[in-house]
């Protein structure tokens, strides 16, 4: 009879808070009584407990029994106290060793037979308890594929209360998860069944789509309903280069929170691709909640972030993009602190040119100038100023589908695309630019050197196409990036010329 | 004048009616104090017709609004102004006034309408900017309606060519309808006017459209139609214009374009056929400023690759995966070459990557 204490963890976001939870059993009036800013959920956990320790055949001495989770300033939510609780209890009545819970971390949901039910964001947990210099986890037994991503710390997934009291005990042997360093890698590019060879006859949006990838530029399909922009989009992750170990962790550990994992296949190995809805809110792009979940934005980290029917998006849901499009996090404040989440993707976003699909057909086109102007309206200026290529993506045609031309695969396409990136990874080494597309109008004159003959193209071009500023710093841009791709380090006038090709409807584009 | 201008702007009151009231009492002034036995004795005039000349009598301050008149430089021309354009009162239903904004079209100078569809291809486009600049270059004036599509085009092209234009509009001449058109607006009054049958003020009403076509068809001594559907305005401009006795020329297109399903019924009527501005001078026997000898000069002076990009282009647009399937130039190389022509002035993107030829 007397004080234990547990250690446990809580997430805030992506960030991990590791609590203690204290028990103390003593003589006195029997009661069961919990303590520590916690939620509703959290104290629901007191019958929980009983119940389940009642259910796996052990019997609690009728005393005073008082719960306390620290540190008492942060507020403590979620089920995956549970299973810290009943440990706690039971070592402070004597049921289980008083030191067999040393330099250990317990997570886990219990069920009122006892059963320990799995909890979201177990990885970031888990790394924070390796970094924090704990032995050992307690997981429930299904999150356990997922805690040995950590990597050099020992995982005991439990399926039930008794088990793990079995195990405390000594009665009973679980022996750790099996490490599987590197595994779940083997197949970098996440399995993808994608391939740009299905592609036939879209030469244009596939060059297109090379050129945005290798300079990290976000992409705009403009076509006809039916023009496979989606199809399009989707296989824009075969040909990024493969994740890093880095790279997949860091995502792993977002669709970890979220609760996104495959049980068997925890590790995320393949590029995102979120398809989002039109209809989607403004917290389920970006993220939100009392306490801040991650939103889409954040789980296209490292990936594509895709929105079709772009023009039927709420305009004000559009407008909080734009902050995270330039700062590629995002950051969600609220009156108990921030929140920050990565939010490094490519965007691309697909539209009709105009309500109907079919213009600039007028035989087929049914819509007024009014509406076309309307329609491309609800797209604001400072969000396609984000948007660095712009490509039209034509209606397929049945010779196109049938055709026995081989068309180029992802595989050849991503050597090039890793090329250019590592690149411009030498070009940019220690300056905090990743890629072209990150380039601000102070950089440019650093990185885009024009020649004589470049400088008067481009002055011509101004007024023949009539440029804005903003579209003469993306032309740069881009071209650096077809530079790149050709492996050339000095931007020539063909680049410019294949960039002026992709740039953005301006306002004077938009409407005729 | 301040009473010729109160009659003006009574409505709704038959035009014909008005001038031949106008013709009786001789002034506005005596027709403002006129007694209503007087009135009465009018047999063509309706009980209501009286009761809205009362009406105006009551509520109008013709002093008031003639000043405002004055000061915003609108001229209002009646139609026994010496001023009044000869051309109009040839026709049945000529309006009771005219208000104009800037000059009126010169009496003794030819003048072409160039009318269509406002929803238009970029062929019709193309040819009325082409058509309005090849007559202003020989002096025509050109009259339309400033309306989107066509319209605008005609005006933009005899702008381009040096020449004078006139808009008819369907709302107040001190109104710039549609919006968008203010550039427009502004540049045909420095270089023409703006004329219209509404008081200034008028909102555009979609009654008033059909109505001013007639002033169009009257203004003009030959018609060009470019572009239009089976049913439309431009159509009833035409007709108008045939029974006013001018001479009417169509734009051919492509049969399956329902665009000029309007054009290729008025030219299965006996409408003239436009093939080429120079040909549309000749038979107006009018010499050509340039001969057309350069026309070919563009294609010469091109290399292989863009001759070939530049020879597929048409005044219908293509799509860069279209022009990728016929010339199978890579779409890196195509881009490079369609953003120089596109430096050069020879086509033009009307939309994304959908690109058309520029004329000459």
């Amino acid at each position: 009879m007397a004080f234990s204490s547990v250690a446990s963890a809580s997430l805030e976001g992506l960030h991990v808070e590791l609590i203690r939870v204290e028990a103390d059993v003593s003589s006195g009036l029997p009661m069961f009584h919990m303590v520590g800013y916690l939620s509703s959920e959290v104290k629901e956990a007191s019958e929980r407990v009983r119940t389940a320790i009642h259910n796996s055949g052990l019997i609690l001495p009728p005393r005073k029994t008082i719960i306390n989770l620290s540190p008492a300033t942060v507020k403590k939510r979620g089920p995956s106290f549970d299973l810290p609780i009943a440990l706690a209890v039971l070592l402070s009545a004597g049921l289980i060793p008083m030191d067999s819970l040393k330099d250990t971390l317990v997570i886990g949901e219990l069920s009122l037979n006892g059963k320990i039910r799995r909890v979201k964001g177990i990885l970031p947990i888990v790394m924070e308890a390796k970094r924090m210099g704990y032995k050992t986890c307690i997981l429930p037994a299904e999150n356990a594929p997922e805690g040995v991503l950590a990597d050099g710390i020992r995982i005991i997934g439990g399926e039930s209360l008794e088990e793990i009291c079995g195990y405390l005990t000594g009665e009973r042997v679980i022996s750790p998860f099996p490490d599987v360093r590197g595994k779940g890698f083997e197949n970098p590019l996440g399995g993808s069944l994608l391939d740009y060879s299905d592609m036939k006859g879209q030469e244009a949006v596939k060059r297109a789509a090379e050129v945005a990838v290798a300079g990290g530029h976000n992409l705009l399909l403009i076509g006809p309903p039916g023009s496979g922009k989606s199809m399009i989009a989707k296989r824009i992750p075969t040909i990024l280069p493969p994740l890093t170990k880095e790279e997949s962790m860091e995502i792993t550990k977002i669709y970890s929170v979220m609760g996104l994992l495959d049980k068997d296949r925890p590790l995320i190995t393949g590029r995102p691709f979120r398809n989002v809805h039109h209809t989607a809110t403004k917290a389920a792009l970006i993220g939100g909640g009392q306490v801040p979940s991650p939103g889409e934005i954040s789980l296209a980290h490292g990936g594509v972030l895709f929105l079709d029917e772009l023009a039927e998006f709420q305009k004000s849901v559009l407008e909080v993009l734009r902050q995270p499009l330039e700062e590629r996090k995002i950051r969600l404040a609220r009156s108990h602190g921030n929140y920050v989440f990565p939010a490094n993707f490519i965007l691309v976003a697909a539209m009709n040119p105009c309500p109907c699909g079919n213009y600039p057909d007028m035989d087929k086109c049914s819509c007024t100038e009014g509406q076309i102007r309307q329609y491309l309206g609800r797209v604001s200026q400072p969000f396609l100023d984000r948007i660095d290529i712009c490509i039209e993506s034509p209606r397929i045609r049945y010779e196109e589908l049938n055709t026995k031309e081989r068309a180029e695969g992802s595989g050849e396409i991503r050597e090039r695309v890793k090329k250019a990136r590592k690149i411009q990874r030498l070009r940019y080494e220690g300056t905090g630019i990743l890629w072209n597309s990150m380039l601000g109008v102070k950089e440019l004159p650093r990185y885009c050197v024009l020649g004589e003959e470049e400088e008067l193209l481009m002055k011509q071009a101004f007024t023949s196409l009539g440029l804005t500023a903003r579209t003469y710093h993306k032309i740069l841009k881009v071209a650096r990036t077809i530079a790149d791709l050709d492996g050339e380090e000095r931007i020539s006038a063909r680049h410019l010329k294949e960039a002026a090709g992709y740039r953005t409807i301006d306002k004077k584009y938009w409407g005729r | 004048m301040i009473y010729e201008y109160w009659f003006a702007s009574v409505r709704p009151l038959a035009d014909k009616k008005k001038i031949r009231l106008r013709e009786i009492f001789e002034t506005g002034e005596h027709i403002y104090y006129a007694e209503e036995g007087r009135l009465q004795e009018q047999k063509f005039l309706t009980e209501k017709d009286i009761g809205i000349i009362k009406k105006a009598r009551k509520e109008g301050k013709p002093g008031e609004e003639f000043e405002k008149l004055q000061s915003s430089y609108i001229r209002f021309i009646p139609f026994f102004d010496k001023d009044y354009p000869q051309r109009l009162r040839e026709i049945p239903d000529y309006p009771y006034a005219l208000y104009v904004k800037g000059e009126l079209p010169g009496e003794t100078r030819r003048s072409a309408a160039i009318v269509g569809a406002r929803r238009c291809s970029p062929y019709g486009e193309e040819m009325a900017l082409e058509y309005g600049e090849a007559l202003a270059k020989v002096g025509i004036q050109i009259i339309s309606g400033m309306a989107r599509g066509i319209d605008g085009a005609g005006h933009r092209g005899a702008l381009n060519g040096g020449g004078k234009t006139f808009a008819v509009l369907g709302c107040g001449a001190d109104i710039c309808y549609p919006r968008e058109h203010a550039g427009l607006y502004a540049d045909i009054l420095k270089n023409g006017g703006i004329l219209s049958e509404q008081c200034p003020g008028e909102p555009p009403l979609p009654a008033y459209f059909p109505l001013r076509n007639r002033i169009i068809s009257a203004l003009s001594d030959i018609i060009l139609v470019m572009e239009a559907k089976e049913r439309s305005g431009s159509l009833i401009t035409a007709d108008q214009g045939l029974e006013q006795g001018k001479d009417i020329y169509a734009l051919p297109g492509p049969v399956t374009s329902p665009l000029s399903q309007g054009c290729h019924h008025l030219i299965r009527q006996g409408a003239g056929i436009l093939i080429s501005p120079e040909e549309l001078l000749s038979e107006l026997n009018i010499q050509a400023g340039k001969s057309p000898e350069n026309k070919n000069k563009n294609e010469k002076e091109l290399e292989t690759p863009e001759n070939m990009v530049y020879s597929c282009l048409d005044l219908f647009p293509k799509s860069i995966s279209e022009l990728i399937r016929s010339t199978k130039i890579p779409s890196g190389k195509l881009l490079q070459i369609l953003t120089d022509l596109e430096i050069r002035g020879l086509i033009k993107e009307i939309s994304k990557n959908y690109y058309i030829k520029v004329r000459n």
